[in-house]
């Protein structure tokens, strides 16, 4: 059904005796998950698209430990760690690119204290980065008069300070970009952070993702964009929660700029 | 000798109010040393930017307009007006009246500002109140905020109240001792505000002016002795501590949390297949009790954290930015602030009553104040610490404990459990196979 991506694992770059311009993160989300798998896939189409020379670790990559980590369990987050690191410096990696938040802020800020040091980006920095370059450009009539609202992932947001590649993304689509009352230091969280989205949550009178999707609503958008796939899980549920999955729908930055470009 | 009976009276009521003082400053030093050391020797410039920021330049306060508006007026009035307390505290010791008078304009125009600092004090006080009491703002009315903090809340906007009162007071019959020519009340000082007051004072002997005067000098002074004694019981010890801990505070991007370290050498240890596991611990057992993972009281956390909790303003602005809380979950990091600093007491309680020994009791932090519940509730999405006026982190309290809970007690959720040996067997958070991790490229 879908054309072919052009990707190629380190191994077959060490094979070729070659470096990549940068790594790949997939990380689990996106190589598991369903929803988030079409977010790789997108990513990596605009990857082709600008002839980058990426590679990724395909099977021999494994969990940052980023949820365990959160969860507390800091034995099982240095094991994953320093396994990835080791891998990681093995084939001498300097930059690294991912399209999960959690992931960029664990190999940013919190893998060098183990030894593994990269430039780490996130796929939205990357992205903005390409175009400034002139590697990629976006055209996006496709776009002209959707209103879209981008929700802030807090691990790329408050965590990171990163508010700005983002928004310039979605602002080159011609779309309308609207900003919710709460958003970038202020934005609500979507409620799968600390690793709640893999547990029931405590007694309360309400999810937090029903809380945080009224927010994206209020500004009537035609999108819910948003920059991490533990982030669409819980808006896509939100949207359902509020009944409009009809009229709205939750994407990645990735996959409105694919999108744009009829990829 | 009785001439000098006020003097000595004063200097008496002097040592005893700072005496007193200094005790309870030392108390809290020993108490927030139980503490484990901490690293915050680096980022020096960045870290004095930040106290110079957000404890002197109150930065964060003007998020929320009206209520930063005022608290920087109540700031500023507690600032300035302590020149004035310097020369009451001079007069009171040598006997004088108005010491710095000869300053000429420069002392008129400084009392003029006291006492419109003073009035525009007195509004904000009120207003303060109004938002408390009638107003009845939600993040002050929150379930921990019930007894001794409401009290607390209110009674220091009591005494902020009253001595402003009686420094207008004592101003307004100065002025009109002045102009009655009486003895020792030399023309000096610009009377703005209690020019307004001396009215009411009209047709008062100069003996009962005196009294009037007199009583409020000394009121004012002996609250203000009394309100620095005051501070150490309550929320208000963050006029003082606002400084160290926006210095001491956060200077790395807030996802950062720390690896621990006792971890690392355990890890490093298990993947050496070199390494002799029979030989490391002799190594470092000077101690002989393996090293706890993670905080279930006071003394597992670190000194930074303690002094957190003593900084708390309660202000509450954590708890109403908190996803969890405003869902209705029982999280409420400003609790989990106000917790830490009452346990702390509680040990600090428990060592005076044994000779600075601490003596179990059989209570902890975790479960016998905060609990499992709240501590799950978190997402980690830093609004908390985002929102807080004076560089506080709940969530670095709330991560240590939850690896008290997992590390040591394995009593995570159990959904959390599989995922984590999910993570352990396939490298994934998911029952996946690991050699399916690229099958999305032909999807
Ligand atoms: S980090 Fe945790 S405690 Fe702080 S605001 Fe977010 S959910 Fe609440
Ligand atoms: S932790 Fe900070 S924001 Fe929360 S109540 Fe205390 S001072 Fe206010």
């Amino acid at each position: 059904m879908s054309e072919q991506l052009k990707v190629k694992t380190m191994q077959e770059f060490m094979a070729e005796g070659k470096q990549p311009e940068i790594l790949f993160w997939v990380g689990s989300a996106g190589s598991y998950d369903d929803r988030a798998k079409k977010i790789t896939r997108a990513f990596v189409k605009l990857l082709n698209k600008a002839e980058v020379d990426f590679a990724v670790l395909g099977t021999e990559e494994s969990s940052t430990g980023d949820l365990a980590k959160r969860a507390g369990n800091e034995f099982l987050f240095q094991m994953q760690a320093m396994m990835n690191i080791e891998l990681l410096n093995g084939y001498e990696i300097k930059r690294i690119v991912t399209c999960d938040p959690h992931s960029f802020n664990t190999l940013k800020n919190e893998y060098p204290g183990l030894g593994g040091n990269y430039d780490v980006v996130h796929h939205t920095q990357y992205l903005k980065e390409l175009i400034d370059q002139g590697r990629l450009t976006v055209k996006g009539e496709g776009y002209k008069g959707k209103r879209i609202t981008f929700h802030d992932p807090c691990y790329l947001g408050r965590a990171n300070s990163v508010y700005e590649a983002p928004r310039e993304l979605l602002s080159k689509t011609n779309a309308e970009l609207v900003e919710m009352k709460r958003h970038k230091k202020t934005a609500l969280c979507c409620g799968a952070g600390g690793a709640q989205m893999f547990k029931e949550p405590e007694k309360g009178d309400m999810d937090i993702n029903v809380m945080r999707t009224k927010d994206a609503l209020e500004t009537q958008p035609n999108i819910i964009a948003t920059g991490c796939p533990y982030c669409n899980t819980m808006m896509t549920d939100g949207i359902k929660a509020h009944e409009k999955e009809d009229s709205v729908t939750v994407l990645d930055v990735a996959e409105v700029l694919a999108n744009s470009l009829n990829l | 000798m009785m001439e000098y009976l006020p003097n000595i009276l004063f200097v008496i009521a002097l040592i005893v109010g700072i005496g007193f003082f200094t005790r309870n400053v030392k108390k809290l030093t020993r108490n927030i040393k139980l503490g484990k050391d901490v690293d915050v020797s680096d980022n020096k410039p960045q870290r004095w930017r930040n106290m110079v920021r957000i404890a002197l330049g109150q930065t964060k306060m003007v998020v929320r307009p009206v209520a930063g508006l005022m608290h920087i007026i109540v700031y500023l009035g507690f600032i300035i007006i302590n020149i004035e307390v310097l020369e009451i505290i001079l007069d009171g010791i040598l006997g004088t009246h108005r010491l710095f008078a000869p300053l000429g304009t420069v002392y008129d125009v400084l009392i003029a500002s006291f006492e419109i600092l003073a009035l525009l004090v007195i509004v904000a006080v009120v207003v303060f109140w109004i938002r408390r009491n009638v107003i009845k703002l939600k993040r002050f009315i929150k379930p921990e905020m019930k007894g001794w903090p409401k009290t607390d809340g209110n009674m220091i906007l009591y005494i902020e109240f009253v001595l402003m009162i009686l420094f207008l007071t004592m101003n307004a019959a100065d002025f009109q001792l002045q102009q009655m020519g009486a003895a020792h009340y030399t023309k000096a000082g610009m009377f703005p505000i209690s020019q307004f007051i001396t009215p009411l004072l009209d047709g008062l002997s100069m003996s009962s002016l005196i009294l009037i005067e007199r009583t409020a000098w000394w009121l004012h002074i002996l609250g203000i002795l009394a309100f620095l004694n005051y501070l150490y019981y309550s929320k208000h010890l963050h006029i003082l501590l606002a400084f160290p801990n926006t210095y001491y505070g956060r200077v790395k991007p807030q996802g950062q949390f720390n690896n621990l370290e006792s971890v690392t050498n355990e890890v490093k240890l298990m993947m050496d297949p070199n390494a002799d596991p029979f030989e490391a611990p002799t190594e470092d057992d000077d101690a002989g009790e393996p090293e706890k993972f993670g905080a279930s009281d006071v003394m597992d956390l670190n000194w930074v954290q303690l002094l957190s909790a003593y900084t708390c303003t309660e202000c509450g602005r954590c708890t109403s930015e908190c996803p969890a809380n405003q869902t209705g979950k029982k999280l409420s990091p400003r609790k989990i602030m106000m917790d830490t600093r009452d346990r702390l007491e509680e040990v600090g309680k428990i060592m005076d009553a044994n000779k600075g020994e601490f003596v179990s009791d059989g209570k902890q932090l975790l479960n016998d104040y905060i609990t499992p519940e709240e501590l799950w509730a978190c997402t980690t999405c830093n609004a908390c610490v985002e929102a807080c006026p004076v560089s506080i982190d709940p969530l670095s309290i709330i991560v240590e404990m939850r690896r008290y809970l997992v590390m040591e007690q394995s009593a995570a959720p159990m959904e959390l459990n599989n995922m984590m040996s999910n993570i352990e067997n396939n490298g994934a958070p998911w029952p996946y196979n690991q050699m399916d991790r690229l099958n999305w490229v032909n999807e």
